[in-house]
C-alpha cells in the first residue's frame, strides 16, 4: 500500500506498534507463572489463551512470565499490574476464566475478587 | 494478527557479527522450535546496540533483560530457562565492573545511565530492515509533517533556531548551510550524505546506517525539500558492506510506501535517492573531493569558493552533510526546535556520539549531551582505563584532532572549548591512551595515516607532512637533532596555513597538541635518547637488577642473540651493544629482574 497522507501513514503505524507491543506497550503486565508446577498444571494453555484475547482485542500491553513463585498448590498463578495500582495475584486460573480477567480487570479496571489469592503493593 | 509474547532482540551489528551473532540468531531459531515456542517468541534482529566490548548482546523484552557475550551454547539455557520458565540467566548477565553486581536491565547499566540516545535511540531496538519498525517508533511523520504543514523555509527556521550544528566535525550551523543552497540559483539542486567515515576508530555513521538507515533517509528527503532538491546521494564507503545493504533494503522499503519517489504526501515533492559507494580514500570526506568522486572523477578536493552551496555537483547547488547531521533532523521537526535547543551548551546544542576506543574498559558507542565533561564519558560511561591503569591522554577528532591531558578531563565538551584546548571534535573518534603510551610515537601514527592519505594535489601537503614523518621517525629512532621541535612547528604552521583542504590544514595537530601538553617527551627522546614511556625499541634498553635475579638462566636461554651472560645461580648481565631490545628475556623472567627504560 501506497502512503499517500499523513493518515495513511498513521494506519500503518498501528499495525506496527501492534506487531511492537512486546518492546512498545502502555505499562500494564500479565505475568504468568511458567514454572515446572505452573506448567504442570496448564500454564502452557493459559498462556495461550492469554494470548488469544490480547490478540483479539488488541491491547498494548506486555505478556511476561515467571518461576515457580512457592505458591504451587494454587497454580496456574497469573499476576495483573497496572500501572499505579496493586498487584493483583489470581490462582487456580483455566483458560475459560482468562476472558473475564481481561475484561473486567485489564481493560476496565475491576479485580475478579472470587479468584484473587494475593495483593501486593 | 499474531502476537508474540516476547521479543528477543539479537545484535546484527558488524561488532556482534563479528563476535558471532549469526551463530546465536540461528541456534535461537533452532531452539525456539526445539520448545515449540516459534509462535509465542519473535526474534529481531538489531543494530548496533554501541556496547560492542559485550557482544554478542543478546535483549529479551518485555523485560528488557540484557544478555552480553552470548555464545551458541547458551541459546538453549535461556530458550529453556527464561523463555520457557521465565527465569533469566543469571551467569550471562551484565556485571558491573565496579561492585561486581549483576545488572538485569539495560536501562540500569552504568554504561547506558550516563547517555542521552537520540540519534541512537532505534539502533539496537528496531529491526533496521523492516520499515514499519521505524514507522512505530514515530518514523517519516516528520517528512510528512514538513510536507504537509510547513513551507520550506520554515523547515529551515526551525533548524536554524534548533541550533543544529555540523556533525562531521567542522560545527558550521546546518540550517545556515541549507539557506545557502536554497538561495542559490538553479533548476536541478542535489542533497549529499557524507557517509564517508574514515577516521581511525571511528564509527557511529556505520552504526546509524546499520541500525537506523530510515532516519538518514528522512533527514535526507526533509533538507531536499527545503533546499529545492529532488536527488540525493549518499556516499558510503565500500568497507561498509552491511550499512550499504540496509540502505538498500530501507530505500527499497521507502519506494514501496511511496516515502521515496514521486509525489510524496500528495504534496507534489519528488524524492529519488542514489548510493554511490567510495573506495575508501580518506580525502574522500572533505566535501569537493567527495562530489568528484561522485561524478567519477578523481577523488580531489579543489580551491573553495565556490561553496557546494552554489556549485556542487555536476555543477548544481548541493548540500553536504553527514550522517548524524541528517540523522537528527526528523528529530528536530517532530519535536520542534526548542526541545532540541533545551539541550547541551551555549553555543552546541544537542547531543553528539563518540566512539570510545583504545585502552578504555567498555569500547562502544556513547551518545552524550553536549556539556558532558571527558572525564564521565572515559570513567562513567567508559568504565576507567583497563587493568586501572594511569590515564594519559585521549585523542579526539582522529588524525585531525588533538589529544587532551589529564588536566584537562573537566572540560565540558562542546566545539568551541574543544578548539580552545588545541582538539576539534571532528567526527567523533575517542582514542584514550594510558601511561604506556609514547605521545611521539602517537603522533607518529597519525601523521603516517594522513600523509599516506594525502591526495598529492597541493605541495604543503603532500612534501609537508612527508618531512614532518621524516623528522618524526628520527625522533623515534633516537636521531633527533636539537632544532627538530622547532623545525617541526614551522612546519605545521605552514602546511596548516597554506593546504588546499582539511586533511592538510588539520594534519598538523596530532604533533601540535602533543608538543604543547607533552613537549617534554619530545624533549626527553632529542637530548636524552629516552623514551619515557618505554615505548620506542630504538631507545629502550634492558638491565638486570641484581638484587632479584637469582641466576637461573632463564633469560640467557632465550635470548637469540646471546647478549646475556652469567655464571648459574649468581646475577646475570645484559650486553647492551649485542641486545637488539626484543623483550624476550623479560618475559622469560619469572622474578621481575628484567627492567626497561
Amino acid at each position: 500500500m501506497a502512503i499517500k497522507t499523513a493518515e495513511d501513514l498513521k494506519k500503518i503505524k498501528e499495525v506496527a506498534l501492534d506487531e511492537a507491543t512486546a518492546r512498545i506497550n502502555d505499562g500494564t503486565q500479565i505475568m504468568v507463572g511458567m514454572g515446572t508446577c505452573g506448567i504442570a498444571a496448564g500454564a502452557r494453555d493459559v498462556m495461550t489463551a492469554i494470548m488469544e484475547e490480547v490478540g483479539k482485542r488488541n491491547l498494548k500491553i506486555a505478556i511476561t512470565w515467571t518461576g515457580c513463585i512457592g505458591m504451587c498448590e494454587k497454580e496456574v498463578l497469573v499476576d495483573v499490574l497496572r500501572p499505579g495500582e496493586k498487584r493483583i495475584t489470581y490462582g487456580n486460573v483455566t483458560p475459560q476464566i482468562v476472558p473475564r480477567i481481561i475484561t473486567e480487570h485489564v481493560i476496565n479496571g475491576n479485580i475478579v475478587e472470587e479468584y484473587v489469592v494475593g495483593k501486593l503493593d | 494478527m499474531q502476537i508474540y509474547r516476547g521479543h528477543v532482540l539479537i545484535c546484527a551489528g558488524t561488532g556482534c557479527v563479528a563476535s558471532g551473532s549469526k551463530k546465536v540468531q540461528a541456534e535461537m531459531a533452532n531452539q525456539l522450535e526445539a520448545f515449540n515456542l516459534e509462535n509465542d517468541i519473535k526474534i529481531v534482529e538489531t543494530g548496533c546496540h554501541g556496547f560492542c566490548e559485550m557482544g554478542p548482546i543478546v535483549i529479551v523484552y518485555p523485560e528488557g533483560i540484557f544478555y552480553c557475550q552470548v555464545k551458541m551454547e547458551d541459546v538453549k539455557e535461556i530458550v529453556e530457562e527464561h523463555l520457557l520458565k521465565g527465569r533469566p540467566v543469571k551467569r550471562l548477565l551484565f556485571r558491573d565492573q565496579m561492585t561486581e553486581e549483576m545488572v538485569p536491565h539495560y536501562r540500569d547499566i552504568d554504561f547506558y545511565k550516563k547517555q542521552n540516545r537520540i540519534v541512537l535511540g532505534n539502533c539496537g531496538f528496531i529491526n533496521p530492515e523492516n520499515i514499519k519498525e521505524y514507522i512505530a517508533r514515530d518514523g517519516y511523520e516528520a517528512l510528512a509533517k514538513a510536507l504537509t504543514q510547513m513551507t520550506p523555509e520554515q523547515v529551515i527556521d526551525e533548524v536554524k533556531a534548533s541550533g543544529l550544528r555540523g556533525r562531521g566535525g567542522g560545527g558550521f550551523p546546518t540550517g545556515l548551510k541549507w539557506q545557502f543552497a536554497r538561495d542559490a540559483k538553479g533548476d536541478k539542486k542535489y542533497v549529499i550524505c557524507n557517509a564517508d567515515e574514515g577516521d581511525p576508530g571511528a564509527f557511529m555513521d556505520r552504526s546509524v546506517l546499520e541500525g537506523d538507515p530510515h532516519a538518514l533517509i528522512e533527514g535526507m528527503a526533509i533538507a531536499a525539500y527545503a533546499i529545492g532538491s529532488d536527488e540525493g546521494y549518499i556516499y558510503v564507503r565500500a568497507e561498509y558492506p552491511l550499512a550499504i545493504k540496509r540502505l538498500q533494503i530501507a530505500i527499497a522499503q521507502a519506494h514501496e510506501l511511496g516515502l521515496l519517489g514521486k509525489d510524496i504526501f500528495g504534496s507534489g515533492f519528488n524524492f529519488k535517492l542514489n548510493i554511490k559507494e567510495g573506495a575508501g580514500a580518506f580525502v574522500c570526506g572533505e566535501e569537493t573531493a567527495l562530489i568528484a568522486s561522485i561524478e567519477g572523477r578523481r577523488g580531489e578536493p579543489r580551491v573553495r569558493p565556490p561553496f557546494p552551496a552554489n556549485k556542487g555537483l555536476w555543477g548544481k547547488p548541493s548540500n553536504v552533510n553527514n550522517v548524524e547531521t541528517f540523522a537528527n533532523v526528523p528529530r528536530i521537526i517532530a519535536k520542534g526546535s526548542q526541545w532540541y535547543a533545551g539541550m547541551g551548551t551555549e553555543k552546541s546544542k544537542g547531543t553528539k556520539v563518540f566512539a570510545l576506543t583504545g585502552k578504555v574498559k567498555n569500547t562502544g558507542l556513547a551518545e552524550v549531551t553536549m556539556g558532558l565533561t571527558l572525564r564521565e564519558i572515559i570513567f562513567e560511561i567508559g568504565g576507567g582505563i583497563i587493568d586501572d591503569k594511569k590515564f594519559k591522554a585521549v585523542q579526539i577528532g582522529g588524525p585531525s584532532g588533538g589529544c587532551i591531558p589529564e588536566q584537562l578531563l573537566d572540560l565540558p565538551i562542546d566545539y568551541d572549548s574543544l578548539i580552545s584546548a588545541g582538539a576539534m571534535m571532528g567526527s567523533g573518534g575517542l582514542v584514550v591512551m594510558d601511561e604506556d603510551t609514547c605521545m611521539v610515537e602517537l603522533a607518529r601514527f597519525f601523521l603516517n595515516f594522513t600523509q599516506m592519505e594525502s591526495c598529492g594535489k597541493c605541495t604543503p601537503c603532500r612534501e609537508g607532512t612527508k618531512i614532518m614523518l621524516d623528522i618524526l621517525e628520527r625522533i623515534t629512532k633516537g636521531e633527533g637533532k636539537e632544532g627538530d621541535i622547532e623545525l617541526l612547528e614551522s612546519l605545521a604552521k605552514t602546511i596548516k596555513s597554506t593546504s588546499l583542504c582539511g586533511l592538510g590544514q588539520t594534519a598538523p595537530n596530532p604533533v601540535l597538541a602533543t608538543l604543547r601538553y607533552f613537549r617534554d617527551e619530545y624533549e626527553a627522546h632529542i637530548k636524552e635518547k629516552r623514551c619515557p614511556a618505554g615505548v620506542c625499541t630504538a631507545l629502550a634498553s634492558y638491565s638486570i637488577l641484581e638484587d632479584k635475579c637469582i641466576g637461573c638462566t632463564a633469560c640467557a636461554r632465550v635470548c637469540p642473540v646471546n647478549a646475556i651472560s652469567g655464571e648459574v645461580k649468581k646475577p646475570h648481565k645484559i650486553d647492551p651493544a649485542k641486545c637488539i631490545k626484543c623483550g624476550a628475556c623479560a618475559q622469560a623472567c619469572k622474578f621481575n629482574a628484567i627492567v626497561k627504560k
